[in-house]
């Protein structure tokens, strides 16, 4: 049928109904659309606020506490303030153009300049990504994921790395292996963005691989170009108090509900069902920790608990918004036992000295969810991937979509290669310029006096 | 005048005080110490990592007392801080040659 044609069949009679309608009805009618997106906007924007200061607030005082209780007494506070100076200079970053390369069109590889010193970036929602809450919420949202991930490596280099090379690695690593990933998975037009026609459709909700493999991959290409600290397994390098640690844990279980619930964009059931899922996926993991822990030690630890909830919060990330409580439990399980073997039987065997285990936990935890993902993401809980017509598509293998975890295994060996290659390249140069460890008397001493001219505990004073 | 020295389980500090106060002994010095004797340590995991913990707290009771009351507040020390078991702690004796008050410059058993 011609289209001339099918316009008049549709148009005369919309063209005679609008007639009808007196002007005062329609004023109103448009009075009472406005008034329901604002109102759904509002709902919205309020969850998304919350949202943001929940996952600043797992990197501080969450994640500075949870690594500042695992070190040693001298190194309390450089590793709380790894987290801390983070949280400044990461923002400075976004703001001049971490936001645009990892959100504005660009590449499949890297966004544009569109968003450079925020420019465009207001109350108007970006269709893009979230249509109901201001671009400026989205950005800011993002920005404490960027916050987090750099700070989740400092765990490997706690205890040893100079703090001017750390602040240059830090940056450096911003640009060279987060924006990019952020980008390819989450950006408009990205290589491995399912929702956005990627040419790889991954499936990571919030953020497996562009959070968590990508630091904790990198966390273990530091471990093993700073080397051991001093005297690694030959002196007491025992957790100087779990008490933060066990506090720092418990503020990054609530914390991630922001990152997790909050990556639905907005205050809807899916943000509901990805809370559910990261909340069980947890509890199971701190129980799976607790279980290998008993049997293979005799004695379940806190550590080991607080641990296995880290576990389960890393696995479930990229999975929480596509899968149900049962999975996710499963999911948060296995990642449990498969995390105690990690960070016990295989850094042991091998040797190096991933002071906290950011790779045990954040990058074998984050590759376990991301696996997973392709398995148990189901259309039943989240129908956002849709057909040209409209049609909501099938997601994971228990969808009938088996391809999935390949494409899953894909995004994960891509955001391996990146980070493997990015940290390597970066980290040579912070040694070339600035040397990236401390002196031997530094470390001894303690990165407290030695890099920042302070002490954590001055029971004295 | 002789020094006692007793390093005993925290826990029993409590108990070794009221003792004393009940022999009419008020004044002392006390520090948390660590150390070990013939009592072994115990063995802490941290993730996989294995510690052994040989020394481990305790505290360590020093006082000042005349010759002839010295006995009494061995026994007594003994007898509080007594728990039966390996860890118990020691108590060592030695001759003191003088003691003075800052204060108002006292001397001997007067200092006590």
């Amino acid at each position: 049928m011609p289209y001339r044609v099918v316009w008049a069949a549709f148009l005369a009679p919309a063209l005679a109904l609008a007639q009808s309608i007196p002007p005062a009805t329609e004023t109103r009618i448009r009075d009472l659309e406005a008034a329901v997106k604002s109102a759904q906007s509002a709902g919205d924007n309020a969850w998304m606020l919350v949202s943001a200061a929940l996952v600043l607030m797992m990197t501080g005082p969450g994640l500075a506490l949870f690594y500042g209780g695992l070190v040693r007494r001298k190194n309390v506070l450089s590793t709380m303030m790894h987290s801390f100076v983070l949280m400044a200079i990461v923002s400075v970053i976004w703001a001049i153009a971490g936001y645009s390369l990892a959100f504005g069109e660009g590449s499949p590889f890297i966004g544009d300049l569109r968003y450079l010193f925020l420019n465009n970036v207001g109350a108007a929602p970006n269709p893009d990504y979230a249509a109901t809450i201001p671009q400026q919420t989205y950005m800011i949202y993002q920005l404490m994921f960027a916050i987090i991930t750099p700070a989740l490596i400092s765990g490997a280099f706690a205890e040893r790395m100079k703090f001017s090379a750390m602040l240059l690695f830090s940056t450096l690593w911003l640009f060279i292996v987060y924006l990019p990933l952020d980008h390819m998975v989450w950006g408009k037009g990205g290589l491995l963005n399912a929702f956005s026609g990627g040419r790889i459709p991954c499936l990571d909700f919030a953020g497996g691989t562009v959070v968590h493999i990508s630091s904790g991959v990198s966390a273990l290409v530091c471990a093993l170009y700073l080397g051991k600290r001093k005297s690694y397994r030959s002196e007491q390098m025992k957790p100087h108090s779990l008490v933060l640690s066990v506090v720092g844990a418990c503020l990054l279980w609530v914390g991630w509900f922001g990152f997790n619930a909050g990556s639905a964009l907005a205050a809807s059931p899916l943000a509901t069902s990805a809370f559910v899922a990261t909340h069980f996926a947890t509890a199971a993991a701190t129980l799976g920790w607790l279980f290998v822990e008993w049997l293979h030690n005799g004695k379940p630890s806190v550590l080991g608990g607080i641990s296995g909830a880290v576990a389960g919060l890393v696995a479930i990330t990229p999975a929480s918004g596509f899968v149900k409580p049962f999975p996710a439990m499963l999911i948060g399980f296995l990642a449990g036992m498969v995390c105690f073997f990690m960070v016990t039987a295989v850094k042991s065997k091998f040797g190096y000295d991933d002071a906290l285990d950011a790779f045990g936990v954040h990058g074998i935890g984050g590759t376990v969810g991301a696996i997973l993902t392709g398995v148990f993401a189901t259309v039943a809980v989240n129908d956002g991937l849709k057909d040209a017509s409209g049609k909501s598509l099938p997601l994971g293998l228990i969808d009938g979509q088996p391809g999935q975890v390949l494409n899953q295994a894909i995004g994960v060996a891509i955001s391996y290669g990146l980070a493997i290659v990015g940290t390597l390249v970066i980290l040579k140069i912070c040694d070339v310029a600035l040397g990236v460890r401390v002196s031997p008397d530094q470390e001894l001493e303690g990165l407290d006096v030695s890099m920042h001219g302070e002490e954590g505990y001055n029971f004295e004073a | 005048m002789k020094k006692i020295e007793a390093i005993i389980q925290p826990h029993k500090l409590e108990d070794v005080k009221e003792a004393l106060k009940g022999i009419g002994i008020d004044g002392m010095t006390i520090s948390e110490v660590r150390g070990h004797g013939r009592q072994k340590g115990h063995k802490e995991v941290y993730r996989g990592m294995e510690y052994q913990v040989d020394l481990l707290p305790k505290v360590k009771i020093e006082m000042v007392v005349s010759d002839e009351r010295s006995s009494e507040v061995i026994q007594t020390v003994v007898r509080s801080a007594r728990t039966g078991k390996i860890g118990d702690g020691k108590v060592f004796v030695f001759d003191v040659a003088e003691a003075i008050r800052i204060r108002n410059d006292d001397r001997g058993d007067g200092a006590l």
